[in-house]
């Protein structure tokens, strides 16, 4: 028969709640959280009646309202007559788009600058310093406003491809560098049978996905074949086939041609513009970023035990496949976490955008239809949530993606 | 100004980010108040918008100043000179006042204001007036809770182009690259104009003056828009200021006046009346040169009452008999304002046009001194 002594039960007392270790701690977190909600209270209600004395209220019915501004960027049709919702979505998109195409670029520039600076080559090491040193000190709006600055200063304006001696000429008689921002030309579809552009995309992502999984059969047979006979076949062209050649049958198929731009008017008509503003921001962002970003690999690769790089060494293997198969791999796991704050500053960043007149979400959304509406509390509301789900949504795909390189405990 | 093909309507909305609302829709000053409401409340300061003070001129005759709203620097509206003094269109309204109300022009404490900022100063009684070339608009004088006391200029919308271009009306603007300031009313008007003239343009909105200027100036635009007076006034500060032209179009209504809080009249009568003052005097004769000959006493009573040798006009406003006599002799009557500041003879080269007398074809049109 076993004994279960119980601890003596004792009464709970009220003043246990102060004088009891177990409980003092609960006690002042309840009174910590009591005082907080309370606090919070306050000020809401404070801020209703607020607003009610000064005659708000809040409605969004006004992004159902005509906008009445033109937009110079739109990925999405747009005009003043279109409603503030419109131009909102064009501003996300504009956002976005500059946001993945600075994250990308800074993620380059950063690899590449964080790698160099690690570099035995003295002058290099040094000039990646400076580089990172210069723009990670200096603050991203002035960067944006430099680069813009010089891009409309340097480059010539469309007037001067103009006449019969022009002052300036496009680059292989295809693109235009102008301080409007590049004119490049645009491809067209001549064949009448594929007139629908969502269709269009459907087949093109098809064949991407089709040439994708050829070249991962690719590299898994290379690998196989590796592991069977020692040596790695060389399969860069092959996969640059599977590629470029499916593609370009059915885009010959379709029909394309490239539209040059041309000097019409005032501007340069036909192709593809990519504007001033957003290749000033979109540079700014990604050498700012990369300066951060090029630290992050610094610390992550030097986290490295200084043996596994000698291991590989020892294995035979070249400096660079050292870096690229033994080193970054592991230093991904470090890198990553810091590396979607990063990501998550440029996408906050990029509501400088308005400094060179960029139509991002800030400046459509949050600023002219801000302005125009006086709707300012449902705007920056408006405002607050996207860029809250947009920062949520990338943090999420990123977590993803850290935990696949991290190290995995079993 | 030769070139302004507009003598007439000129200058407005310019670095003012908002100019122009369109009825019932609030603009980025009321904006600016609502945000202050909304971080007024979360910091539980519990800010009352636009509580007035009730005596507006007793408060201005204690202080022994006038704290009047300005731009930030507007050259030929209200800008600090080379010895740190303010000059300007504007100012000039500011210094009338103070000389009607505190008998010294000089008693002016002028406090620079942005478009972003100067209803709030106003709201807030930080400024007892503000002549900041603001445009009167209904919800302004209404739903912002404040007072226009008249139009000092009437002004409108317009386009500057480069020579160069061979430009003659801005209906020839098709596919344009226009630069323009955000935040403004003046990119709705461009947007309605191009639209009813069914032309395209690419905006490209810009924060400041300054900085379409120099994106103007780099030829990154063809076209810079804001009031036709502020194209004048910037076209003014280029090096070689002939090599641009002003569109004869203009496409919007701007008429610009100081303006004073809700609940003070008897404040915003003194402000309308010293205003009124200097339109009456021109179109009386009264200048600055012969206004002490005429104190003297002279056959057209309404210049004795407004000089106050006759009749009691200046008790009913609560100042002294003198007190239009001395807001005109503070700078003149508003020719002789409008002639040393942005008048043709300057570099801002401003031609009368609209703000001529309403007896020479203009809009000036003051109710009688009686």
């Amino acid at each position: 028969m076993t004994t279960i002594t119980d601890p003596p039960k004792g009464q709970f007392r009220v003043s246990m709640l102060l004088s009891d270790t177990r409980y003092r701690s609960l006690t002042f977190q309840a009174i910590a959280l009591f005082v907080l909600i309370v606090a919070i209270a306050y000020l809401a209600s404070n801020l209703v009646r607020n607003l009610e004395a000064a005659g708000l209220n809040i409605s969004y019915e006004f992004l159902g309202n005509p906008a009445g501004y033109d937009i110079n960027q739109t990925l999405i049709p747009y005009d003043s007559q279109s409603p503030h919702l419109r131009a909102a979505w064009v501003g996300i998109l504009n956002t976005l788009l500059v946001a993945f195409l600075a994250c990308m670029t800074a993620t380059v520039f950063g690899v590449v600058a964080g790698v160099l600076r690690l570099s035995n080559n003295w002058l290099i090491s040094k000039l990646m310093a400076v580089y990172v040193e210069i723009f990670r000190n200096i603050p991203v709006l002035i960067w944006i406003i430099i680069i813009f600055t010089i891009m409309t200063a340097v480059l010539p304006s469309p007037r001067a491809f103009r006449g019969d001696d022009p002052t300036s000429t496009m680059v292989l008689g295809s693109m235009a560098f102008t301080n409007r921002g590049v004119y490049i030309p645009g491809p067209q579809l001549g064949n009448p049978l594929f007139a629908s552009v969502a269709l269009n995309w459907v087949l093109v992502l098809l064949f991407l996905v089709g040439s994708w999984f050829g070249s991962h059969a690719l590299s898994k047979w290379a690998h196989a074949k590796q592991e069977e006979t020692g040596e790695l076949p060389t399969t860069w062209y092959y996969t640059l086939a599977i590629w470029i050649v499916p593609a370009g049958i059915l885009l010959t198929i379709m029909g394309l041609h490239w539209q040059i731009p041309e000097l019409k008017g005032f501007n340069f008509s036909g192709g593809i513009k990519i504007g001033g503003p957003l290749i000033a921001l979109w540079f700014a962002l990604s050498i700012y970023t990369g300066a951060f970003i090029a630290e992050n690999v610094r610390a992550g690769i030097q986290a490295i035990s200084k043996g596994q790089t000698e291991a590989a060494s020892s294995l035979g293997l070249r400096p660079g496949r050292v870096m690229s198969l033994v080193v970054l791999p592991q230093a991904l796991r470090v890198i990553i976490p810091p590396l979607i704050s990063q990501y998550l500053n440029i996408t906050k960043n990029s509501s400088l955008a308005i400094a060179v007149g960029y139509a991002d979400v800030t400046a459509t959304l949050g600023g002219i239809t801000l302005n125009q509406t006086g709707r300012a509390i449902e705007c920056v509301l408006l405002l607050m949530l996207f860029y809250l789900t947009i920062s949520l949504s990338i943090s999420a795909v990123m977590n993803v993606y850290n935990n696949s390189v991290k190290l995995k405990e079993r | 100004m030769g070139n302004n093909p507009a003598p007439g309507m000129n200058t407005g909305c310019f670095m003012r980010p908002e100019c122009t609302p369109r009825n019932g829709r609030l603009h980025q000053e009321e904006v600016k108040m609502k945000k202050t409401v909304f971080f007024g409340a979360l910091t539980a300061v519990g800010l009352v918008a636009g509580a007035a003070s009730a005596a507006t001129l007793d408060d201005v005759k204690a202080r022994g100043k006038l704290n009047c709203g300005v731009t930030t620097g507007l050259v030929g509206f209200a800008a600090p000179d080379a010895n740190g003094e303010w000059q300007g269109f504007d100012v000039a309204v500011c210094r009338a006042v103070a000389a009607a109300v505190l008998g010294d022009a000089t008693a002016v404490e002028f406090v620079p204001t942005t478009g972003k900022t100067r209803f709030t100063a106003l709201a807030s009684g930080e400024i007892d007036m503000l002549a900041r070339n603001t445009t009167w608009t209904f919800s302004r004088d209404v739903d912002l809770k404040f007072e226009f006391t008249g139009v000092n200029y009437y002004d409108g919308q317009g386009f500057m182009v480069p020579k160069e271009l061979g430009v003659s009306s801005a209906k020839d603007l098709d596919g344009a690259t226009v630069c323009i300031q955000t935040g403004t009313t003046t990119e709705l008007n461009l947007a309605d104009f191009f639209r009813s003239n069914n032309i395209g343009y690419e905006p490209v909105p810009i924060e400041t003056n300054a900085e379409a200027q120099q994106q103007y100036l780099a030829g990154a635009c063809d076209v810079y828009t804001t009031d036709a007076s502020g194209l004048a006034a910037t076209r003014a500060t280029f090096e070689a200021p002939g090599d641009h032209v002003i569109l004869p179009e203009i496409i919007s209504k701007e008429p610009l006046g100081p303006l004073v809080r809700h609940g003070d009249p008897e404040w915003g009568d003194i402000v309308r009346w010293s205003l009124n003052a200097l339109i009456a005097a021109e179109e009386l004769g009264i200048s600055s040169t012969n206004i002490e000959e005429l104190s003297a006493g002279t056959n057209n009573p309404e210049i004795n009452r407004i000089l106050g040798t006759e009749g009691t006009l200046g008790e009913m406003l609560g100042l002294d008999a003198e007190w239009a006599k001395r807001a005109i002799a503070a700078g003149g009557n508003y020719g002789e304002i409008f002639a040393k500041n942005i008048g043709e003879s300057t570099p801002i080269g401003l031609a009368r046009g609209l703000n001529a007398q309403w007896t020479e074809g203009g809009l000036l049109y003051t109710p009688p001194f009686r």
